[in-house]
């Protein structure tokens, strides 16, 4: 009867923990698990185990950096942010990426990360070298909010003098209006 | 009659390499009124008077206000040989004629003459020495000397344009005369290269080099090619702007959050900072007087042009009205700045008088960006496009004369116009 018992207690943990959405700040060895990612892997090993709730692979195994696993990280897959004309605001859909990155970046700090501001042509190339400066800094502060250390982080501009696109058109500008993040080596 | 000795010495100029590579000049544009004058190429050395010859008659005929009379199968070369009828004949109404001697030592004399066709005088008799490495300048300061005669204006023919060249990956920042000649590579870089600047002595460029990974300002001498680093602070170091002393720049730096106006020395000494807001405070410009700067920036919500004193205080906005200005640079007499003004998707060039506040379109709006005066303050050099390329362009203040430069291969960008030589 007490075998019943505690089974029962351990199936509705089990159960409990299976359905709860996987949390973002996992611990520091096991990679991040993305909220948005439905778990096909089982979270946890039927039988009473371990505690790690986001493992899916054993902790000795080698880990596939999440930079370099897009299918498992897609958040942090995205490396290119995009805005409106004349704005430095991060859009609503682009925060959980960028948490995301500061996460991986808290994580793993001995990672730096380059920030490249860049702006359409509607501007002159000195205002649009500031606005650049201005969306490179905004997205620094996001990271260093979820995370991240200054140190981790260089934030630069380059205006309008490397486009993505040389179309005098809204497609082409809105490719323009973007920051990037680039991971160091 | 006077005759002037002008002894052109100029310092040789530094080169990087020399690119070879003119600027292909197109006049799309000419003056209400061109005065018809025939220019009799000199007597003398054959190889020298053609050079001559050749830079006077494109000079002139470049600024859009002479009409050039053919002087074929006339050639005098002194007033006794000069037989007015001939020129009145042709429809001429001033006349240019010369010589040229070339000295054991290489060096070379150039005497010649502006006569008054109709009323049969002679204006101008002036002579020039130079050396043989030399002939274009002293051609161009023969179309000063007619040009300032003839139109009451000085002329900028002797004068210098900086800008930058971009093909591909590829940046260079180039010097060359003001009729595309003479280039001289001053940087050439795999990183963009933005807002060169001339000292007011014309022997310094300040500019902003991305080849470390970010904009970071330099200045470096034309004469040595040594350059010192001014500022290169975290983010964005860009817009150097001289003082007209030449004893300090204006920079915008990100150091301290946004784009914010600093002074400090061309060694890079003695930082202080001079705007304090939010906004992004940008393209520094100094009055001819140097007590103040206009400047563009964004803190009142649109990109607008502002002034303050240059010791820091309160900024005076200076455009109102629809759409969003940019780039102010003062006219040489201090009486107007020149910026370009974005309406409804197209920059155009715009002159503004500080004591009306009246603001002129001068260009008919399309990417038209970057303007600058010329020495004289009676032509405007900006940044433009045509056939899908980044081209040079300059327009006369009164918008009349117009030209487009082209290179010979990639984007023609950030134009500046040197000073008189």
């Amino acid at each position: 009867m007490k075998k019943v018992v505690i089974s029962i207690v351990l199936v509705n943990l089990l159960a409990a923990c299976a359905s709860e959405k996987p949390k973002e700040t996992a611990s520091a060895p096991a990679p991040i698990t993305e909220s948005k990612t439905v778990s096909t892997a089982p979270v946890t090993a039927p039988a009473p185990a371990s505690s790690s709730s986001s493992s899916s692979t054993p902790p000795s195994a080698p880990a596939v950096d999440p930079l370099n696993d897009p299918q498992k990280y897609p958040l942090l897959a995205r490396r290119s942010f995009y805005y409106a004309l004349d704005s430095s605001v991060v859009q609503d859909a682009d925060k959980a990426a960028l948490q995301a990155h500061a996460i991986y970046l808290s994580e793993h700090p001995n990672r730096k990360i380059r920030l490249e501001g860049n702006c359409d042509e509607r501007g002159s190339n000195e205002y649009n070298l500031g606005l650049g400066q201005r969306r490179a800094d905004g997205v620094r502060k996001l990271l260093e909010l979820g995370g991240a250390k200054p140190g981790q982080i260089e934030s630069v501009s380059y205006g309008e003098e490397k486009p993505k696109s040389t179309a005098h058109d809204e497609t082409g500008w809105a490719q323009n209006r973007r920051t990037d993040l680039m991971y160091a080596r | 009659m006077r005759i002037f000795r002008g002894v052109i010495g100029l310092l040789m100029l530094a080169q990087v390499s020399v690119a070879g590579a003119v600027l292909n000049i197109e006049i799309i544009g000419a003056g209400d009124h061109q005065i018809p004058i025939a220019i009799v190429p000199f007597g003398g050395d054959d190889k020298v008077a053609q050079i001559i010859n050749e830079v006077v008659t494109g000079d002139l005929r470049r600024s859009g206000l002479f009409r050039l009379v053919d002087p074929a199968g006339k050639s005098p070369h002194v007033p006794a040989d000069v037989s007015y009828p001939d020129w009145q004949t042709r429809g001429a109404e001033a006349l240019v004629i010369g010589a040229v001697t070339v000295q054991s030592n290489n060096r070379i004399e150039v005497r010649f003459r502006l006569l008054d066709v109709v009323k049969k005088t002679e204006l101008i008799g002036q002579a020039l020495s130079a050396n043989d490495a030399q002939i274009r300048i002293v051609g161009h300061r023969i179309a000063d000397f007619i040009y300032e005669k003839l139109t009451g204006d000085k002329g900028v023919f002797s004068t210098r344009i900086a800008y930058v060249n971009r093909q591909g990956q590829k940046y260079r920042l180039i010097i060359a005369d003001s009729d595309g000649y003479n280039e001289h590579v001053v940087l050439a870089n795999n990183e963009p290269i933005m807002s060169p600047s001339w000292s007011p002595d014309g022997s310094y460029l300040a500019y902003a080099s991305f080849e470390t990974g970010h904009a970071a300002v330099y200045v470096q001498s034309l004469y040595t090619n040594q350059r010192t680093v001014v500022a290169d602070f975290r983010g964005s170091n860009s817009a150097p702007a001289w003082s007209p002393d030449g004893k300090q720049l204006a920079v915008v730096l990100t150091r301290d959050g946004g784009s914010q106006i600093y002074l400090v020395r061309p060694d890079g000494t003695d930082l202080r900072r001079i705007t304090f807001n939010g906004g992004i405070d940008t393209e520094p410009n100094f009055s001819p007087d140097g007590k103040y700067l206009l400047f563009s920036s964004d803190r009142g919500g649109s990109t607008q042009i502002y002034r303050m004193p240059v010791g820091g205080g309160a900024a005076q906005r200076m455009t109102f009205g629809a759409g969003n200005n940019f780039s102010p640079r003062h006219s040489p007499d201090g009486k107007s700045f020149v910026f370009a003004h974005l309406e409804n998707g197209k920059f155009y060039v715009a002159i503004q008088d500080f004591q009306t506040g009246q603001m002129m379109l001068i260009t008919e709006g399309g990417w038209e960006k970057k303007p600058s005066f010329a020495p004289n303050g009676k032509i405007i050099l900006f940044a433009s496009e045509a056939r899908g390329r980044g081209i040079l362009a300059t327009v006369s203040s009164d918008g009349r004369v117009k030209q487009h430069m082209f290179t010979q291969s990639g984007d023609a960008r950030e134009p500046i116009w040197g000073p008189n030589l």
